[in-house]
């Protein structure tokens, strides 16, 4: 092996890393282990209780079965027991862990006792595993209890030592990621005696069962493979160690195993064998099944769900491979995934038929997977009976139509062949319909096509194989014919039907596939969340035939309140808990599932690369199937994926938004720091010259008025400043009223009486003027502000105009100076905000343009800014507005 | 200047209330002052104020409600003055009796002029149906109008609306207010009659209508006589 093979990976670096991270958030798993009931787990999971206690912990009862022991249940006191809730279930009161009571109380650590416990019908979860899963994801450290034979690996081969069956399991998985695993052990003739001495609780069996249990043989094995698990788990944990901590050693990875299974009872046996195996030799584990022709029967089909649930439960990767040759299917897959050893199970031998197919695939797959290792796993005597293997079976589910087509077109086919059978000879007819039973395949099932083939058998032997109707056959070379007749039109047909259900496997696949490349392309072409919401409950309905209804998370990463529009689905309350739940847990939830299956919607996590993006809701009808199930996650990622980008669109957007206006605040702070200080400066220096000395009353004059004249200056700049935050904040709504624009004009002049001294200023304004509807004071403040920019900027004594007239819907407003006006090149910013003209005088914080913008938008009007043919700045505004003629108003009027 | 009339002033920013102290005593007037809404309206009962000049922005209660409880039993006028300037906050506290509105920053000279005119208003009301402003005289009575002593023409309404805006020299009346009373209460969102017959009555009293004296515009409020 090459050197660089036995360094850490460091992908699986990074993985234990965020391993160990998610652990840290995660609360703690301790699990007392044992190999059965009655070695004391409960007891010293009490006992390290009780230490912790003392040493200050918050450690609380969760749910704890003393089996009314006395040492036991001596423990129990003193320490806080959540009470159980109470679930009815068929009249009897089922008391079970108060989930809900933990989480609220939230204490450091919580006990519960058998953690393969299975909840009453009614419950959250159907399991206590999962219970205990979510006091973990809340950041709640659990003490529990587990015996050997309750882990699912382990469960099957229990069963074979005791003859005893285990239902209640757990995955694997939860047991591997405990943080800490203590075993409870005992010797078996210790064990026996306190078993003798009723110290041993066991469920209510029958006594003997008990002591069928209880053998001396059974305890040891039993302990042994208690003890075996533990060891591994110290060895594994030594090797996730030193990877960590960089440590070059033996590095069992790179070991990878394929296990192959497919829709029999043996594959259970196959994957859990494998797992172990896997578990043992550190190495990863994928399984996959290969879809060939094969048309599952609805047992097989089912049998086949089975095995890839159980696949996920031990923690194994699966996938599912299209190919009708199973064994480049799986050699292919293998080199593909760098597999290092392929499991497959081996098929039991019954005759001499599956003994030479069961040669030719062992022997195909050894020579074809190279230097890939294969384990081949012995058939089991337990499953025996419970399977027969078939050879072919015609499948007789298409519909009576079918038939009655082919029995139709057999005998029209047949009486014209009778019509003209002396001309062609009973041979030819043979040929003909033959030929008719393969056209038949290519359409129809392989029921009818067998009863085509017999029918025509028959038909041909008695019409036309001499001697006539008669089954009766002459000559022995029409014998032979028509047994050839028979098997070739069988073989047609049914060779022609495998590969239409190959096909039409095939085009399912490329449907999906098309279907997925259909979606992300319009999710990619899709902006803003409530578009990708319409395209994924569009594609939702058009593929799954479901409806669904999508809530996304808030910015504060939770769950919204509210559904995406256009959701089909009415939520109540309680789905919206359930939905939480799910965004919380990224697990589905409700119908179909093993959390809340009461619930009448099925709630899927949309996860994205960080964490949920949201939750989708399903109005499923039934299961999904392996397929199914597999179109769904993808599409699901997509559309999650999809979500993502979206989210990361807007914080970005965010961010941009907030880097602008730090350069905004920046720019505001530099020029109105400057603006500000200069009237302060003026008024303090003013009014200490005032207070020091007394000058006489003429300076004194002048002195007053720069105050004046500064706190003018001040003013105003608040006032702009003001009106900037209120365009900012978008508070701007205008409240139209009819206005005389006469009014308008007089009270801007007015205001500006001061500043317009040293100017010929007049305002123009038609004598047919309306009334136009706007709002005054936003108008007045543009009129001001552009006057007063006016006066600034242009020589005194010269004209400023103002021309006010309604044109066609608009109120047109246009001011005009004889100043230096823009420079061309500046145009397009003058009303920039912060924007000072090149040669503008000092003062000014270049505010006023933009205010004067903002605010005649905010009247949905438009402003221009131009040079003037001879010279000085001109401003053009349009502003929409609606009108009343004054004169209609006064010839109304009673005089 | 043993009886000066007593004027209270109710705010709490200390720099205003020493202005606006130095401002009044040196015209004559007694200032009594308080910081607080709930100051102001002991103050109120015990220094019999001919005015009260009220901020809005108090530190224990909105200015609006302790313009109301005031207006449950105080007659005489009372002037806001407050930094609030916007068309809402003005009309709101003119609609709930406040007789006039300054915003702050303000001129001395204005709140001056504005105290002279709401006492003024609140002390005579006199009988003479003649009311003479410069070179216009109305006679209620006779509901003729002179200018120059040339009768002018004025339609009923236009009369109406001058009488109404002449009576209250000074005060702000809301376009609101008007309309009601010319027009009636069906009448408050035709503001555009209001504007046709004020333009039309400048034109007939004004000696410029382009710079009105006795007809002035409050921007977006409504309009004031005189002042």
């Amino acid at each position: 092996m090459d050197f660089s093979d036995n360094r850490p990976n460091p992908d699986e670096l990074l993985a234990s890393i965020i391993h160990e991270e998610e652990k840290s958030k995660r609360g703690k798993l301790k699990i007392f282990f044992g190999m059965c009931a009655g070695v004391g787990k409960t007891y010293t999971m009490l006992q390290a209780a009780r230490v912790e206690k003392l040493k200050g912990c918050d450690i609380i009862i969760g749910y704890i079965e003393t089996h009314k022991r006395k040492e036991t249940e001596a423990l129990v006191e003193g320490l806080e027991v959540i009470e159980r809730s109470r679930y009815d279930y068929k009249s009897t009161a089922v008391m079970e862990m108060d989930l809900d009571a933990i989480i609220i109380r939230n204490p450091q650590i919580v006990l519960v006792d058998e953690l393969a416990h299975t909840n009453a019908p009614g419950s959250r979860h159907l399991k206590r595993f999962q219970d205990v899963q979510e006091l973990l994801e809340n950041g709640i450290n659990v003490y529990t209890t587990v015996n050997v034979q309750h882990l699912e690996s382990r469960s099957e081969t229990v069963a074979q030592i005791t003859g005893v069956t285990v239902r209640e399991t757990i995955p694997d998985e939860i047991f591997e990621n405990a943080d800490e695993v203590e075993l409870v052990d005992l010797s078996p003739d210790e064990l026996l005696q306190r078993l003798s001495e009723g110290k041993v609780y066991a469920p209510e069996r029958s006594r003997e069962a008990i002591m069928n249990f209880f053998r001396k043989g059974n305890i040891t094995a039993l302990r042994e493979m208690a003890l075996r698990i533990v060891a591994e788990r110290v060895d594994k944990q030594l090797h996730d160690y030193m990877q960590q901590k960089q440590i070059r050693g033996p590095w069992k990875s790179g070991l990878h195993l394929l296990v192959a299974i497919d829709y029999k009872i043996e594959s259970m046996r196959l994957l859990r064998w494998a797992k172990n195996l896997a578990y043992s030799m550190g190495a990863n584990i994928q399984a996959v099944y290969v879809e060939t022709a094969h048309h599952l029967s609805i047992k097989e089909d089912e049998q086949l769900n089975k095995n890839i649930n159980l696949a996920k439960q031990l923690g194994i990767k699966f996938r599912i491979v299209t190919n009708n040759d199973i064994v480049s299917a799986i050699v292919d897959f293998a080199q593909k995934e760098n597999a290092s050893h392929i499991i497959v199970g081996k098929p039991r031998v019954r005759n001499l038929l599956s003994m030479l197919r069961l040669g030719n695939f062992v022997n195909r797959l050894i020579r074809y997977s190279g230097n890939i290792d294969v384990y081949i796993l012995g058939s089991d005597n337990q499953a025996k009976g419970r399977y027969r293997e078939r050879f072919y079976v015609p499948s007789f589910t298409s519909s009576l139509r079918e038939y009655m087509t082919v029995v139709g077109l057999i005998f029209l086919t047949s009486v014209i062949c009778y019509l003209v059978r002396d001309f062609i000879g009973y041979q030819i007819v043979s040929f003909g319909l033959l030929f008719l039973v393969s056209i038949l395949a290519i359409f129809l099932g392989s029921g009818p096509i067998f009863i085509a083939a017999a029918l025509s058998a028959l038909i041909w032997d008695y019409f036309f194989i001499p001697p006539q109707f008669t089954l009766h056959v002459g000559k022995p070379e029409d014998l032979l014919m028509l047994i050839m007749f028979f098997i070739i039109a069988l073989l047609n047909g049914i060779l022609t039907s495998r590969v239409r259900r190959q096909e039409q496997k095939i085009r399912v696949r490329e449907e999906r596939t098309h279907a997925l490349y259909q979606l992300t392309k319009e999710l990619n072409t899709a902006s803003g969340m409530e578009e990708v919401s319409q395209i994924a409950m569009k594609y939702v309905r058009k593929y799954f035939s479901i409806d669904s209804a999508i809530i996304l998370k808030t910015d504060l990463n939770q769950l919204d309140s509210q559904v995406q529009q256009g959701g089909v689905i009415n939520l109540s309350e309680n789905d919206y808990s359930v939905a939480n739940w799910v965004f919380k847990n990224s697990i589905p939830a409700g119908k179909y599932t093993n959390t809340l299956p009461s619930n009448v919607y099925t709630f899927y996590p949309m996860s994205g690369n960080k964490g949920n993006m949201g939750v989708i809701a399903v109005d499923q009808p039934g299961v999904f199937t392996q397929g199914e199930e597999q179109f769904w996650e993808a599409c699901l990622s997509q559309i999650s994926g999809k979500y993502e980008r979206e989210f990361l669109r807007n914080a970005a957007k965010n961010t941009y938004i907030v880097s602008e206006s730090e350069k905004l605040y920046k720019t505001l702070f530099n020029s109105i720091s400057h603006e500000l200080r200069i009237p302060v400066a003026t008024i303090l220096g003013a009014s200490d010259t005032l207070l020091s000395q007394n000058y006489p009353e003429d300076t004194r004059r002048k002195l007053y008025n720069e105050i004046s004249i500064a706190s003018i200056r001040l003013n105003r700049l608040i006032e702009n400043l003001l009106n900037m935050s209120r365009l900012e904040s978008g508070h701007i709504t205008p409240r139209p009223d009819w206005c005389d624009v006469h009014d308008l004009t007089n009270t801007v002049a007015d205001t500006l009486q001061m500043e317009l001294k040293p100017f010929k200023f007049s305002a123009i304004i038609p004598a047919d003027m309306p009334l136009v509807l706007i709002d005054f004071g936003l108008i007045e403040q543009v009129l001001h502000n552009l006057i007063l920019n006016a006066t600034q900027i242009a020589p005194a004594g010269s004209m400023i105009r103002l021309k006010l007239f309604y044109d066609n819907g608009l109120l047109n407003i246009h001011l005009m100076d004889r100043g230096p006006g823009f420079n061309p090149s500046e145009l397009n910013f003058v009303f920039d905000k912060f924007y000072r003209g090149k040669d503008a005088k000092a003062g000014g914080t270049g505010l006023g343009l933009s205010i004067v913008k903002g605010f005649v938008a905010a009247q949905e009007g438009v402003i221009i800014a131009e040079n003037r043919v001879n010279g000085g700045a001109k401003f053009i505004i349009k502003i929409p507005v609606k009108i009343q003629n004054l004169n209609q108003h006064l010839k109304n009027e009673d005089l | 200047m043993t009886n000066a009339e007593t004027i209270l002033i109710i705010d709490d920013e200390v720099q205003i209330r020493r202005l606006l102290e130095i401002t009044l005593s040196a015209n004559g007037y007694k200032i009594s002052e308080a910081s607080t809404g709930k100051d102001g309206l002991i103050h109120a009962a015990t220094t019999h104020p001919v005015l009260i000049i009220l901020d809005l922005g108090l530190p224990d209660a909105d200015g609006i409600e302790i313009l109301k409880k005031l207006r449950e039993w105080y007659l005489k006028p009372i002037i806001i003055l407050s930094v609030r300037n916007s068309e809402e906050d003005i009309i709101h506290a003119l609609d709930n009796g406040a007789n006039d509105y300054l915003t702050k920053p303000f001129r001395t000279g204005e709140l001056l002029a504005r105290i002279r005119v709401a006492i003024r208003q609140s002390q005579g009301t006199s009988d003479d149906p003649i009311l003479t402003f410069g070179s216009l005289t109305i006679d209620l009575a006779s509901h003729t109008v002179r200018k120059k002593n040339e009768i002018l023409k004025l339609t009923s309404t236009e009369f109406s609306l001058l009488a109404l805006l002449a009576k209250n020299e000074g005060r702000v009346l809301t376009h609101q207010f008007i309309l009601k009373e010319i027009w009636g209460m069906g009448y408050l969102e035709q503001t555009q009659y209001l504007r046709v017959f004020m333009a039309q009555l400048r034109k007939k009293v004004e000696d410029d209508p382009a710079k009105p004296t006795l007809l002035n515009t409050e921007s977006g409020i409504g309009y004031r006589f005189g002042g």
